[in-house]
């Protein structure tokens, strides 16, 4: 099993949502997310293009935080999901320095917090809050070991790309182009 | 844009905690598959949840209030039974908690001790309070009558104070929803059609092949069914044309983007109607049957082609071409979408006008993929006595100004408030509820000398506004996820309703807006039109009439009853019928030429902004709703402030720097209160620069949203006024940049 998302970057329009439906599902404190949009931008007017992605924790399959963690508190859980034992970190912050996709940050309670492609509710058959919540449903979430998945079934007819990949940490986020 | 925004100081936390407590619960029902791809919509049933329907704006889309195993309100999920929503909020829907532990909130019944526009309030009573306000308005009413008070609301609330207001006397009840945003469509559509859009639109999207947008930046304005049936037509191959100076986000996403000059919309409408017309494009069956005054605007439309459209455009006409044949191979599937905030440049039913007509040539009414034919259920009154009559309606305050409105005007209320602007009548008092005008209305300074010369302005709100500052009473009313409020009820492709009940007591010495109107009624003499002991039973009444009943909604919050109007769309079922004078589609309007407006639509050249100034133009976004959720912690979180956006052109010429403060001069010479950051950008024309309208409040207890930004109704001191049906044109300002603070006094 391999947990996976892929974001349509074709339908995306940036609102936010997902960002919101993660700070009230998780009680991410206000002032951080764990999830985020990027806009990229390229042209000049008016020959123009834009590209809007919904972007997180990229679960890496060979993930470098989980490499230089000094006290395995980041580890691969259930499905591949990389996680954070919340008493096993001690704040030193090398996953944050060693992440290319910037994608954890430290929480004020002292540890460090990241996506968990909630896996409180996957485990309960229930999608991610960002994927259950999107008004474009430009997300799509589940099991790339699984030929007949939905986000299997995306992957197969569409274009994607990943981000840095040249990192070598074969990430677990598609995008959808 | 990076994720460095969104990293906001914490205030509302209750920790990772909660996570713990959630225990594995069996799956029924849908396939592990289906519920991870999130097709279908959880089902947390163990959780104490009740029904809500947003208030954060006029969409209303149905949820589900969660709690915390603390009892706290945790989430607000959407109700996947709703059709506003399809169980999927949008950002402001599930930020609303936010509004909720906002601690800025208004706390207490306030009065005036100070001068109007200074914040001093001392606290009171409910019970003072609102004897204040019906001596108050007693006084008025025997004074000057009771038609010399208005009522100005946006939102759920608005219908109890209705009810109030009809029994006191006045029907000078306006929403800034008609008069500042959707009315000129109303008009131009119930001209053309007979029948106005309300809300929401009937835009069948989800079966559309075309959809066409103009100026309107759906995705951006996130009126939820309507984005969410835009991104199932992208997925489905229809097409897009978008026409907008800026390059919106659904720009991005179109076939066509057009980079139409501002404030030239019906030039490039005309050419469409002239392409579409001299090749025989559009629906001729549909047109002979069901239309009338086609000859003459054949007739009419001939001059109007791409090239003479090309030099008032800057649009190149084989792009005009191109989009039209697009338009007409989709067609009846075609959608030219009639927008919502039309208020544009005082010829805007006009504008709307030539939308229908296209609309009506490409035969999209009443047909799938186009305009499909929406059904209201019909919700009984509770019993009251029968209103009296009001002895100076509107209509008459208005007389023969903009024949064509048809719901009262808040700019006329404003401008009827001011000595001496209409000949025998004065506005004297103004109840608003749920509308902040400083920022509401165009033209701040004119709002602002209209409120100091009344006798009595009554605030009903969540937070203290600028026009709480102004107020001489506040109510605090509690948020929408503390109360009871009427049914929801808005016409769509069933009927619908959908319930809102407390999902929690309310915070502070706030109440629910039928509690208010019914106490304050009591107060006023007029209890009776108030008969119910409680708004359960109100409520209960009125369901258990509809095959329903208060019990039932709340368990399941949104209730669908089937169609009996007939066809979704024109058939033999539901055959083509026109509420017109002709009882057919009128092209040619012979209303408006009675009248003495133009019968067709006419292009008319608007303003350029002078040197060195650039167009005013404004928008939305998707985290926020108008001037109102500016302070919520859990949006401001998202964007805490609107940018100016500049052309990289431009912005070189003044030596701008991205992210540095300026502050917008316009062209009276208005200044905005703060500065505003420079966002530069390709995504805007040099003509003119952008903001995102509802920031730059200037209300010190507004802590998070006070200072952030500016706000563009300061800036419009020029309004259009559109002679059909009063609309407000907002587009015609123009501004500068000033890079050096200009030390003007921050008025509160």
């Amino acid at each position: 099993m391999r947990f996976a998302m892929a974001i349509d970057t074709q339908k995306c329009v940036g609102c936010s949502d997902c960002v919101v439906a993660c700070q009230t599902e998780n009680a991410v404190p206000i002032g951080y997310c764990r999830d985020w949009i990027v806009e990229v931008n390229d042209g000049t007017y008016p020959q123009l293009e834009m590209e809007i992605r919904s972007e997180r924790c990229n679960q890496c399959s060979n993930s470098p935080c989980v490499r230089c963690c000094p006290t395995a508190a980041s580890h691969y859980d259930y499905g591949g999901i990389v996680l954070v034992t919340q008493h096993k970190c001690i704040g030193c912050g090398a996953c944050i320095a060693s992440c290319p996709y910037d994608a954890r940050y430290t929480h004020p309670k002292g540890y460090v917090d990241k996506c968990t492609f909630c896996v409180h509710r996957v485990k309960e058959g229930l999608p991610p809050a960002c994927v259950a919540v999107c008004p474009t449903k430009c997300l799509y979430f589940g099991d790339t070991d699984d030929p007949r998945s939905e986000i299997s079934l995306v992957l197969k007819k569409r274009k994607y790309k990943r981000l840095i990949p040249e990192a070598g940490t074969n990430p677990n986020l598609y995008f959808l182009i | 844009m990076n994720r460095r925004n969104f990293i906001r100081i914490s205030t509302l936390s209750a920790g990772g905690a909660m996570l713990g407590t959630i225990g594995i619960s069996g799956a029924k029902g849908p396939s592990l598959l289906d519920r991870l791809s999130g097709n279908v919509h959880p089902d947390e049933s163990r959780y104490l949840r009740t029904p809500t329907y947003c208030e954060i704006c006029f969409w209303k889309c149905a949820g589900w209030v969660y709690k915390n195993d603390q009892g706290e309100i945790w989430k607000i999920i959407g109700n996947e039974n709703d059709p506003h929503c399809n169980g999927r909020l949008c950002p402001r829907g599930t930020g609303g908690v936010g509004m909720y532990y906002d601690q800025d909130r208004l706390k207490t019944p306030l009065i005036r001790t100070g001068p109007k526009g200074k914040q001093e309030f001392r606290r009171a009573s409910w019970d003072e309070a609102l004897d204040y306000v019906a001596k108050k308005l007693d006084f008025i009413g025997k004074k000057y009558g009771p038609e010399t008070v208005a009522l100005i609301t946006h939102g759920s609330g608005g219908k109890l104070f209705t009810t109030l207001m009809k029994a006191y006397g006045s029907d000078s009840i306006a929403g800034p929803s008609y008069a500042q945003c959707k009315g000129p469509r109303e008009a131009a559509f119930g001209l053309t059609f007979g029948a106005g859009l309300e809300s929401p639109e009937p835009t069948d999207i989800r079966d559309t092949r075309c959809l066409v947008l103009i100026g309107s930046h759906l995705g951006e304005n996130m009126h939820n069914t309507q984005v969410q049936e835009m991104a199932d037509a992208i997925d489905r191959g229809a097409t897009i044309i978008t026409v907008d100076p800026r390059f919106s986000t659904v720009a991005s996403k179109s076939k066509f983007w057009l980079p139409i000059k501002p404030a030239t919309d019906i030039a490039l409408l005309l050419a469409w109607t002239n392409v579409i017309i001299s090749n025989g494009w559009y629906d001729k069956d549909y047109v002979e049957k069901y239309t009338s005054g086609f000859d003459k605007l054949k007739e009419y439309i001939k001059p109007f082609t791409a090239e003479w459209a090309y030099g008032i455009t800057t649009l190149n006409p084989n792009m005009i071409r191109d989009t039209a044949r697009e338009m007409a191979n989709a067609s009846p599937a075609v959608i030219i979408h009639p927008g919502r905030h039309v208020t544009w440049y005082g010829d805007d039913t006009q504008r709307s006008r030539a939308i229908a007509i296209l609309n009506a040539l490409l035969g999209s009414w009443g047909r799938r993929g186009g305009f499909y034919l929406p059904e209201l259920k019909e919700i009984p009154e509770y019993p009251h006595p029968p209103f009296p009559p009001v002895s100076k309606s509107w209509r008459d305050i208005l007389g023969d100004q903009y024949p064509f409105a048809d719901l009262p005007l808040a700019n006329a209320i404003v401008d009827g408030s001011i000595p001496g602007h209409l000949k025998d009548f004065q506005y004297r008092g103004w109840i608003v509820n749920g509308s902040n005008l400083n920022m509401t209305m165009p033209d701040t300074r004119k709002t602002l000398e209209a409120i100091q010369q009344l006798d009595l302005l009554v605030v009903i709100d969540t937070m203290p506004m600028e026009i709480t500052g102004w107020a001489d009473v506040i109510l605090p009313e509690c948020t929408y996820l503390e109360r009871y409020d009427v049914l929801r009820n808005d016409h769509n492709r069933e009927p619908v309703i959908a319930l809102r009940m407390p999902a929690t007591e309310p915070k502070y010495d706030t109440k629910p807006d039928w509690w208010i109107a019914k106490e304050l009624a009591i107060k006023m003499g007029l209890g009776k039109y108030f008969d119910w002991k409680s708004f359960d039973e109100f409520l209960d009444y009125k369901l258990k009439r509809m095959g329903s009943s208060l019990e039932e909604m709340k368990k399941i919050g949104v209730k669908k009853y089937e169609r009996t109007s007939g066809d979704l769309y024109f058939s033999a079922d539901n055959p083509p019928s026109f509420d017109t004078p002709s009882g057919k589609i009128e092209l040619y309007s012979d209303q408006l030429e009675q009248a003495g407006f133009d019968p067709l639509p006419r292009y008319t050249p608007h303003e350029e902004p002078p040197e060195g100034y650039y167009r005013l133009n404004y928008g939305r976004t998707q985290s926020h709703t108008f001037s109102r959720t500016s302070n919520n912690p859990n949006l401001s979180a998202i964007m805490p402030e609107n940018l100016v956006w500049v052309n990289p052109k431009i912005a070189a010429n003044w030596q701008l720097k991205d992210g540095q403060e300026v502050w917008l001069k316009n062209q009276d010479g208005a200044i905005t209160s703060f500065p505003a950051k420079v966002r530069i950008t390709e995504r805007i024309r040099w003509d003119s620069v952008y903001i995102v309208h509802g920031f730059g409040h200037t209300n010190p207890l507004l802590t998070r949203a006070y200072g952030k930004g500016v706000s563009d109704s300061a800036l419009i001191t020029k309004v259009l006024v559109d002679p059909v049906m009063g609309g407000t044109g907002m587009r015609g300002n123009f501004v500068t940049f000033l890079t050096e603070n200009p030390d003007k006094e921050v008025k509160a």
